[in-house]
């Protein structure tokens, strides 16, 4: 074995009183793939952004090429060889290739441009890689793939020794992660070291010589990959006790709130249909990109699709836009609180009664009228707020939540479809919207939770919909919902087994 | 220290609750020391006569900026104003001229004017949704043509009206007010009840902060932002009929130039922030008199004409460096 690029010495990373890495021993050789796993919030991109000099260790040291440091900076990071291809790219559209290749390092002669230079630097790098692709082609006229692949070119530019590679392949076809996979055993043959995160254990499996394995936060395995099965991985990956943040499951499923059949979104989604019971949490599990919230905007009328049934409550409404879905007894959270949520500027008020507005309008809106409503959910939701006229932006992530569940609640929708309903919030609040969610339920109503914390699934849901690649995978009830399950139909290495009711309503 | 930050963050919060609009304490502000400052630099400012011909000057610009205002909230831009006066004003004196009888000459030209720009301004707002062109291009197109069609139309040539009741208009007296200032004032109370107090205000204001938020929270987002050019549409349509009967003519190559600079200073001073989202019509009603004082001023000063631009210029940049300012 020749001496490693990387190597860290009892890596840890808290924030305030929260551990979110402990003792990360770890070597890097030149050369390999090494594979890192874990869920969502198991400590794989603070061990990344640690690296790469984004985040300051709180204890321990990284060794760059027999060099030790007790921290790092982005700068200095990539000085020493090291470069993140991160989830969303950072080029310029409107730019050509080689001009992104080279953009904040452009190559002079004279004090002009050395364009010629940069161009058959870039198709040098290219060819390197086996991939065929025009240095003066136009940003936004490439593929995903492709810009993948003019980020790769540039980092090689740059001489990197060491590549990470932030679940690339969430983005990609079948056909362009094989191509993915032969650059980064190219990159592997000129001795670069490749990071490689991914949800997708079949292509850890295929691609990775070595693996990390991260759970809360502590290194569970560093092994061979040839010597564990994807079944080991997902039971590493997840072999923890369920924590007692959830309300206890009792379902009661009544009536038949909505019925979904034979759904299709081009490109995106194919034939999904799903029975959503009164009194039901049900979960829509899967991969990030594998056409859950698709499903959801669809029902919302914010997308273009077919399908072949919608009943909801007994009548099968057209819905070509979320008034008319609101019409119908349907709400939506999305996943982007910010961007599609809540209206940053307005105040508690004004965002809890914007979709409820007509309520509160008899020509005129009634100011008071509005304000004691919101008064109404900031005490029932616990909303921690200077006033109800503050604006919003300026509250935490998790009570913004609260205010855009206090949005849709005032609307009383008969169906909620919450997308990652406790993204980016701490845990006491997770678990005060949790016990809302179960509330709702016995309330009567329907729910549907789309996460991609498996916690959250299992804790919550039942029955659970796993959805891959735009195809419901498999659908869960009871004891078959569980996280080695879940993650290997959401990853692909299972097909759904014989014996779970396939595409098919359930039965309560 | 703490304490005394925790009482004004709780006397800002009361100054919200109480419903007095904050963003307009800056601008009525630069307008009184305006005020003092003027009456002490020449004794005739303070003349009944001159504070009302400042009044009627600022109402032609001020009704289109209240119009002006609603597109700029929607995060919109109308550069066409200037020009559509010009051919509301065509279109309104050759409506009345083909009336013998002077007051039905007068009522069905004036509602011609209004539908007219309403009408101008749905073409501006078709293009920007239907047409998905952004608004300053959109605007910049619809700016030459309208001013085009106006000079084809007149020959290019003054139309003077010859109903003998349109003068009275715009040259008219109600209560020792000219009536441009009370239609100025009407309006502007109106579109604040329209934008501060409806659901149509409110979603507005969505629009313009977040479409995308206001997409999904069920707003239609197109027809707001064309209804909004059809306000400022009409605006314009009211501010031509009172220009043009003040004249009792109109000249399709002078009437409303710069006209959509002037608003868009108006609303910018009033506090309304270009990006969108939120705005008031109280600021834009102060930005126009601010402009109106300062115009004033430099006449009775004998400053000259040419440099007239420069201190409007200065007076809209320290505005929006304010307003910069505070956002941070």
């Amino acid at each position: 074995m020749t001496d490693p690029i990387i190597r860290t010495h009892n890596l840890c990373k808290s924030f305030g009183p929260v551990s979110v890495l402990k003792n990360i021993s770890l070597d890097i050789q030149p050369g390999e793939v090494l594979g890192i796993l874990g869920e969502n919030g198991a400590g794989k991109s603070t061990l990344l952004k640690l690296i790469s000099g984004v985040y300051t260790p709180t204890s321990g040291t990284i060794e760059i090429q027999g060099e030790a440091f007790k921290q790092l900076d982005p700068i200095l990071s990539r000085h020493k060889g090291i470069a993140m291809i991160p989830q969303e790219f950072n080029l310029v559209p409107t730019l050509k290739v080689y001009e992104n290749v080279f953009l904040g390092q452009e190559r002079r002669r004279r004090g002009l441009l050395d364009k010629a230079t940069m161009r058959a630097e870039t198709a040098r790098v290219l060819k390197s890689l086996k991939v065929t692709l025009n240095p003066d082609a136009t940003i936004s006229e490439l593929s995903v793939a492709e810009k993948q692949m003019v980020e790769v070119a540039r980092v090689l530019v740059n001489d990197a020794r060491v590549v990470i590679l932030d679940e690339p392949t969430t983005v990609l076809t079948d056909r362009e992660v094989t191509v993915l996979f032969d650059v980064v055993r190219a990159m592997q043959a000129r001795g670069v070291a490749v990071l490689f995160i991914s949800h997708k254990l079949k292509e850890v499996k295929n691609l990775c010589q070595r693996l990390l394995i991260l759970r809360d936060g502590e290194q569970v395995d560093l092994c061979d990959v040839a010597d564990v099965n994807e079944d080991d991985m997902a039971r590493k990956m997840v072999g923890r006790e369920l924590s007692q943040t959830f309300p206890e499951k009792q379902d009661h499923p009544t009536s038949v709130a909505l019925e979904l059949k034979n759904l299709n979104i081009p490109g995106l989604v194919r034939d999904v249909s799903l029975k959503l019971h009164h009194g039901q949490v049900l979960g829509l599990s899967g991969l990030v990109g594998s056409g859950r919230t698709e499903i959801a905007e669809a029902l919302m009328g914010l997308r273009r699709h077919t399908k072949e049934k919608l009943v909801i409550n007994g009548k099968e409404p057209v819905i070509r836009s979320p008034s008319d879905a609101h019409a119908a007894g349907l709400a939506y959270l999305s996943e982007d609180r910010q961007g599609k949520g809540l209206v940053m500027n307005f105040s508690l008020t004004e965002n809890i009664t914007l979709l409820s507005l007509r309520k509160y309008t008899a020509g005129l809106i009634s100011r008071s009228r509005e304000r004691r409503q919101a008064r109404e959910f900031q005490s029932k939701l616990a909303i921690k707020a200077a006033s109800l006229e503050t604006p919003v932006g300026l509250l935490s992530g998790g009570n913004q939540q609260k205010v855009y569940l206090a949005k849709l609640l005032d609307i009383d929708p008969d169906i909620l479809i919450l997308d990652e309903p406790t993204r980016g919030i701490d845990v006491n609040t997770k678990r005060e919207i949790y016990y809302l969610i179960r509330g709702l339920a016995e309330q009567g109503k329907a729910v549907i939770v789309i996460s991609s914390e498996l916690e959250e699934i299992i804790g919550l849901c039942d029955p659970v919909l796993v959805v891959r690649e735009g195809r419901i995978a498999a659908q869960l009830t009871g004891d078959q919902i569980n996280e080695e399950d879940i993650m290997l139909y959401a990853a692909g290495a299972r097909e759904t087994a014989a014996g779970t009711t396939e595409q098919q309503g359930i039965t309560p | 220290m703490n304490q005394a930050r925790l009482a004004g963050a709780r006397l800002s919060d009361r100054l919200r609750s109480s419903g007095l609009d904050f963003s307009i304490l800056a601008p009525l502000i630069a307008l009184v020391v305006l005020l003092v400052i003027s009456s002490l630099a020449s004794e005739y400012f303070l003349d009944l006569r001159n504070l009302t011909n400042i009044a009627r000057q600022v109402s032609y610009t001020g009704i289109i900026a209240i119009g002006v205002t609603f597109v700029i909230i929607a995060a919109g831009i109308d550069l066409s104003v200037g020009s559509m006066v010009a051919l509301v004003g065509v279109v309104l004196v050759y409506i009345i001229n083909q009336f013998a009888d002077p007051v039905q000459g007068v009522i069905i030209g004036l509602a011609m004017a209004v539908l007219s720009g309403a009408l101008f301004g749905l073409v501006n707002g078709a293009l920007v949704t239907w047409g998905r062109i952004t608004p300053f291009i959109a605007t910049l197109a619809t700016m030459s043509i309208y001013r085009s069609l106006a000079l084809y139309f007149s020959d290019a040539g003054e139309m003077v009206s010859t109903n003998s009741l349109f003068p009275e208009i715009g040259g008219g007296y109600l209560l020792g007010l000219p009536i441009p200032v009370w239609t100025f004032l009407i309006i502007a109370v109106l579109a604040h009840i329209l934008l501060a107090h409806t659901a149509f205000g409110r979603h507005l204001c969505a629009v313009g902060s977040n479409a995308q938020v206001a997409r999904y929270s069920g707003i239609r987002v197109q027809r707001i932002i064309l209804t909004t050019f059809v306000i400022a549409g009409a605006c314009v349509g009211i501010s031509s009929i009172m220009l043009a009967s003040r004249l009792n003519s109109i000249s399709p190559s002078d009437a409303g130039v710069f006209y959509e600079l002037d608003a868009i200073a108006a609303v910018v001073i009033g506090g309304t922030a270009l990006s969108g989202g939120r705005g008031s019509i109280w600021g834009t009603v102060l930005g126009a008199l601010i402009l109106g004082v300062i115009n004033n001023m430099l006449n009775m000063l004998g400053v000259s004409p040419y440099l007239q631009g420069l201190v409007k210029g200065g007076v809209i940049l320290v505005a929006v460096l304010m307003q910069y300012k505070q956002s941070r």
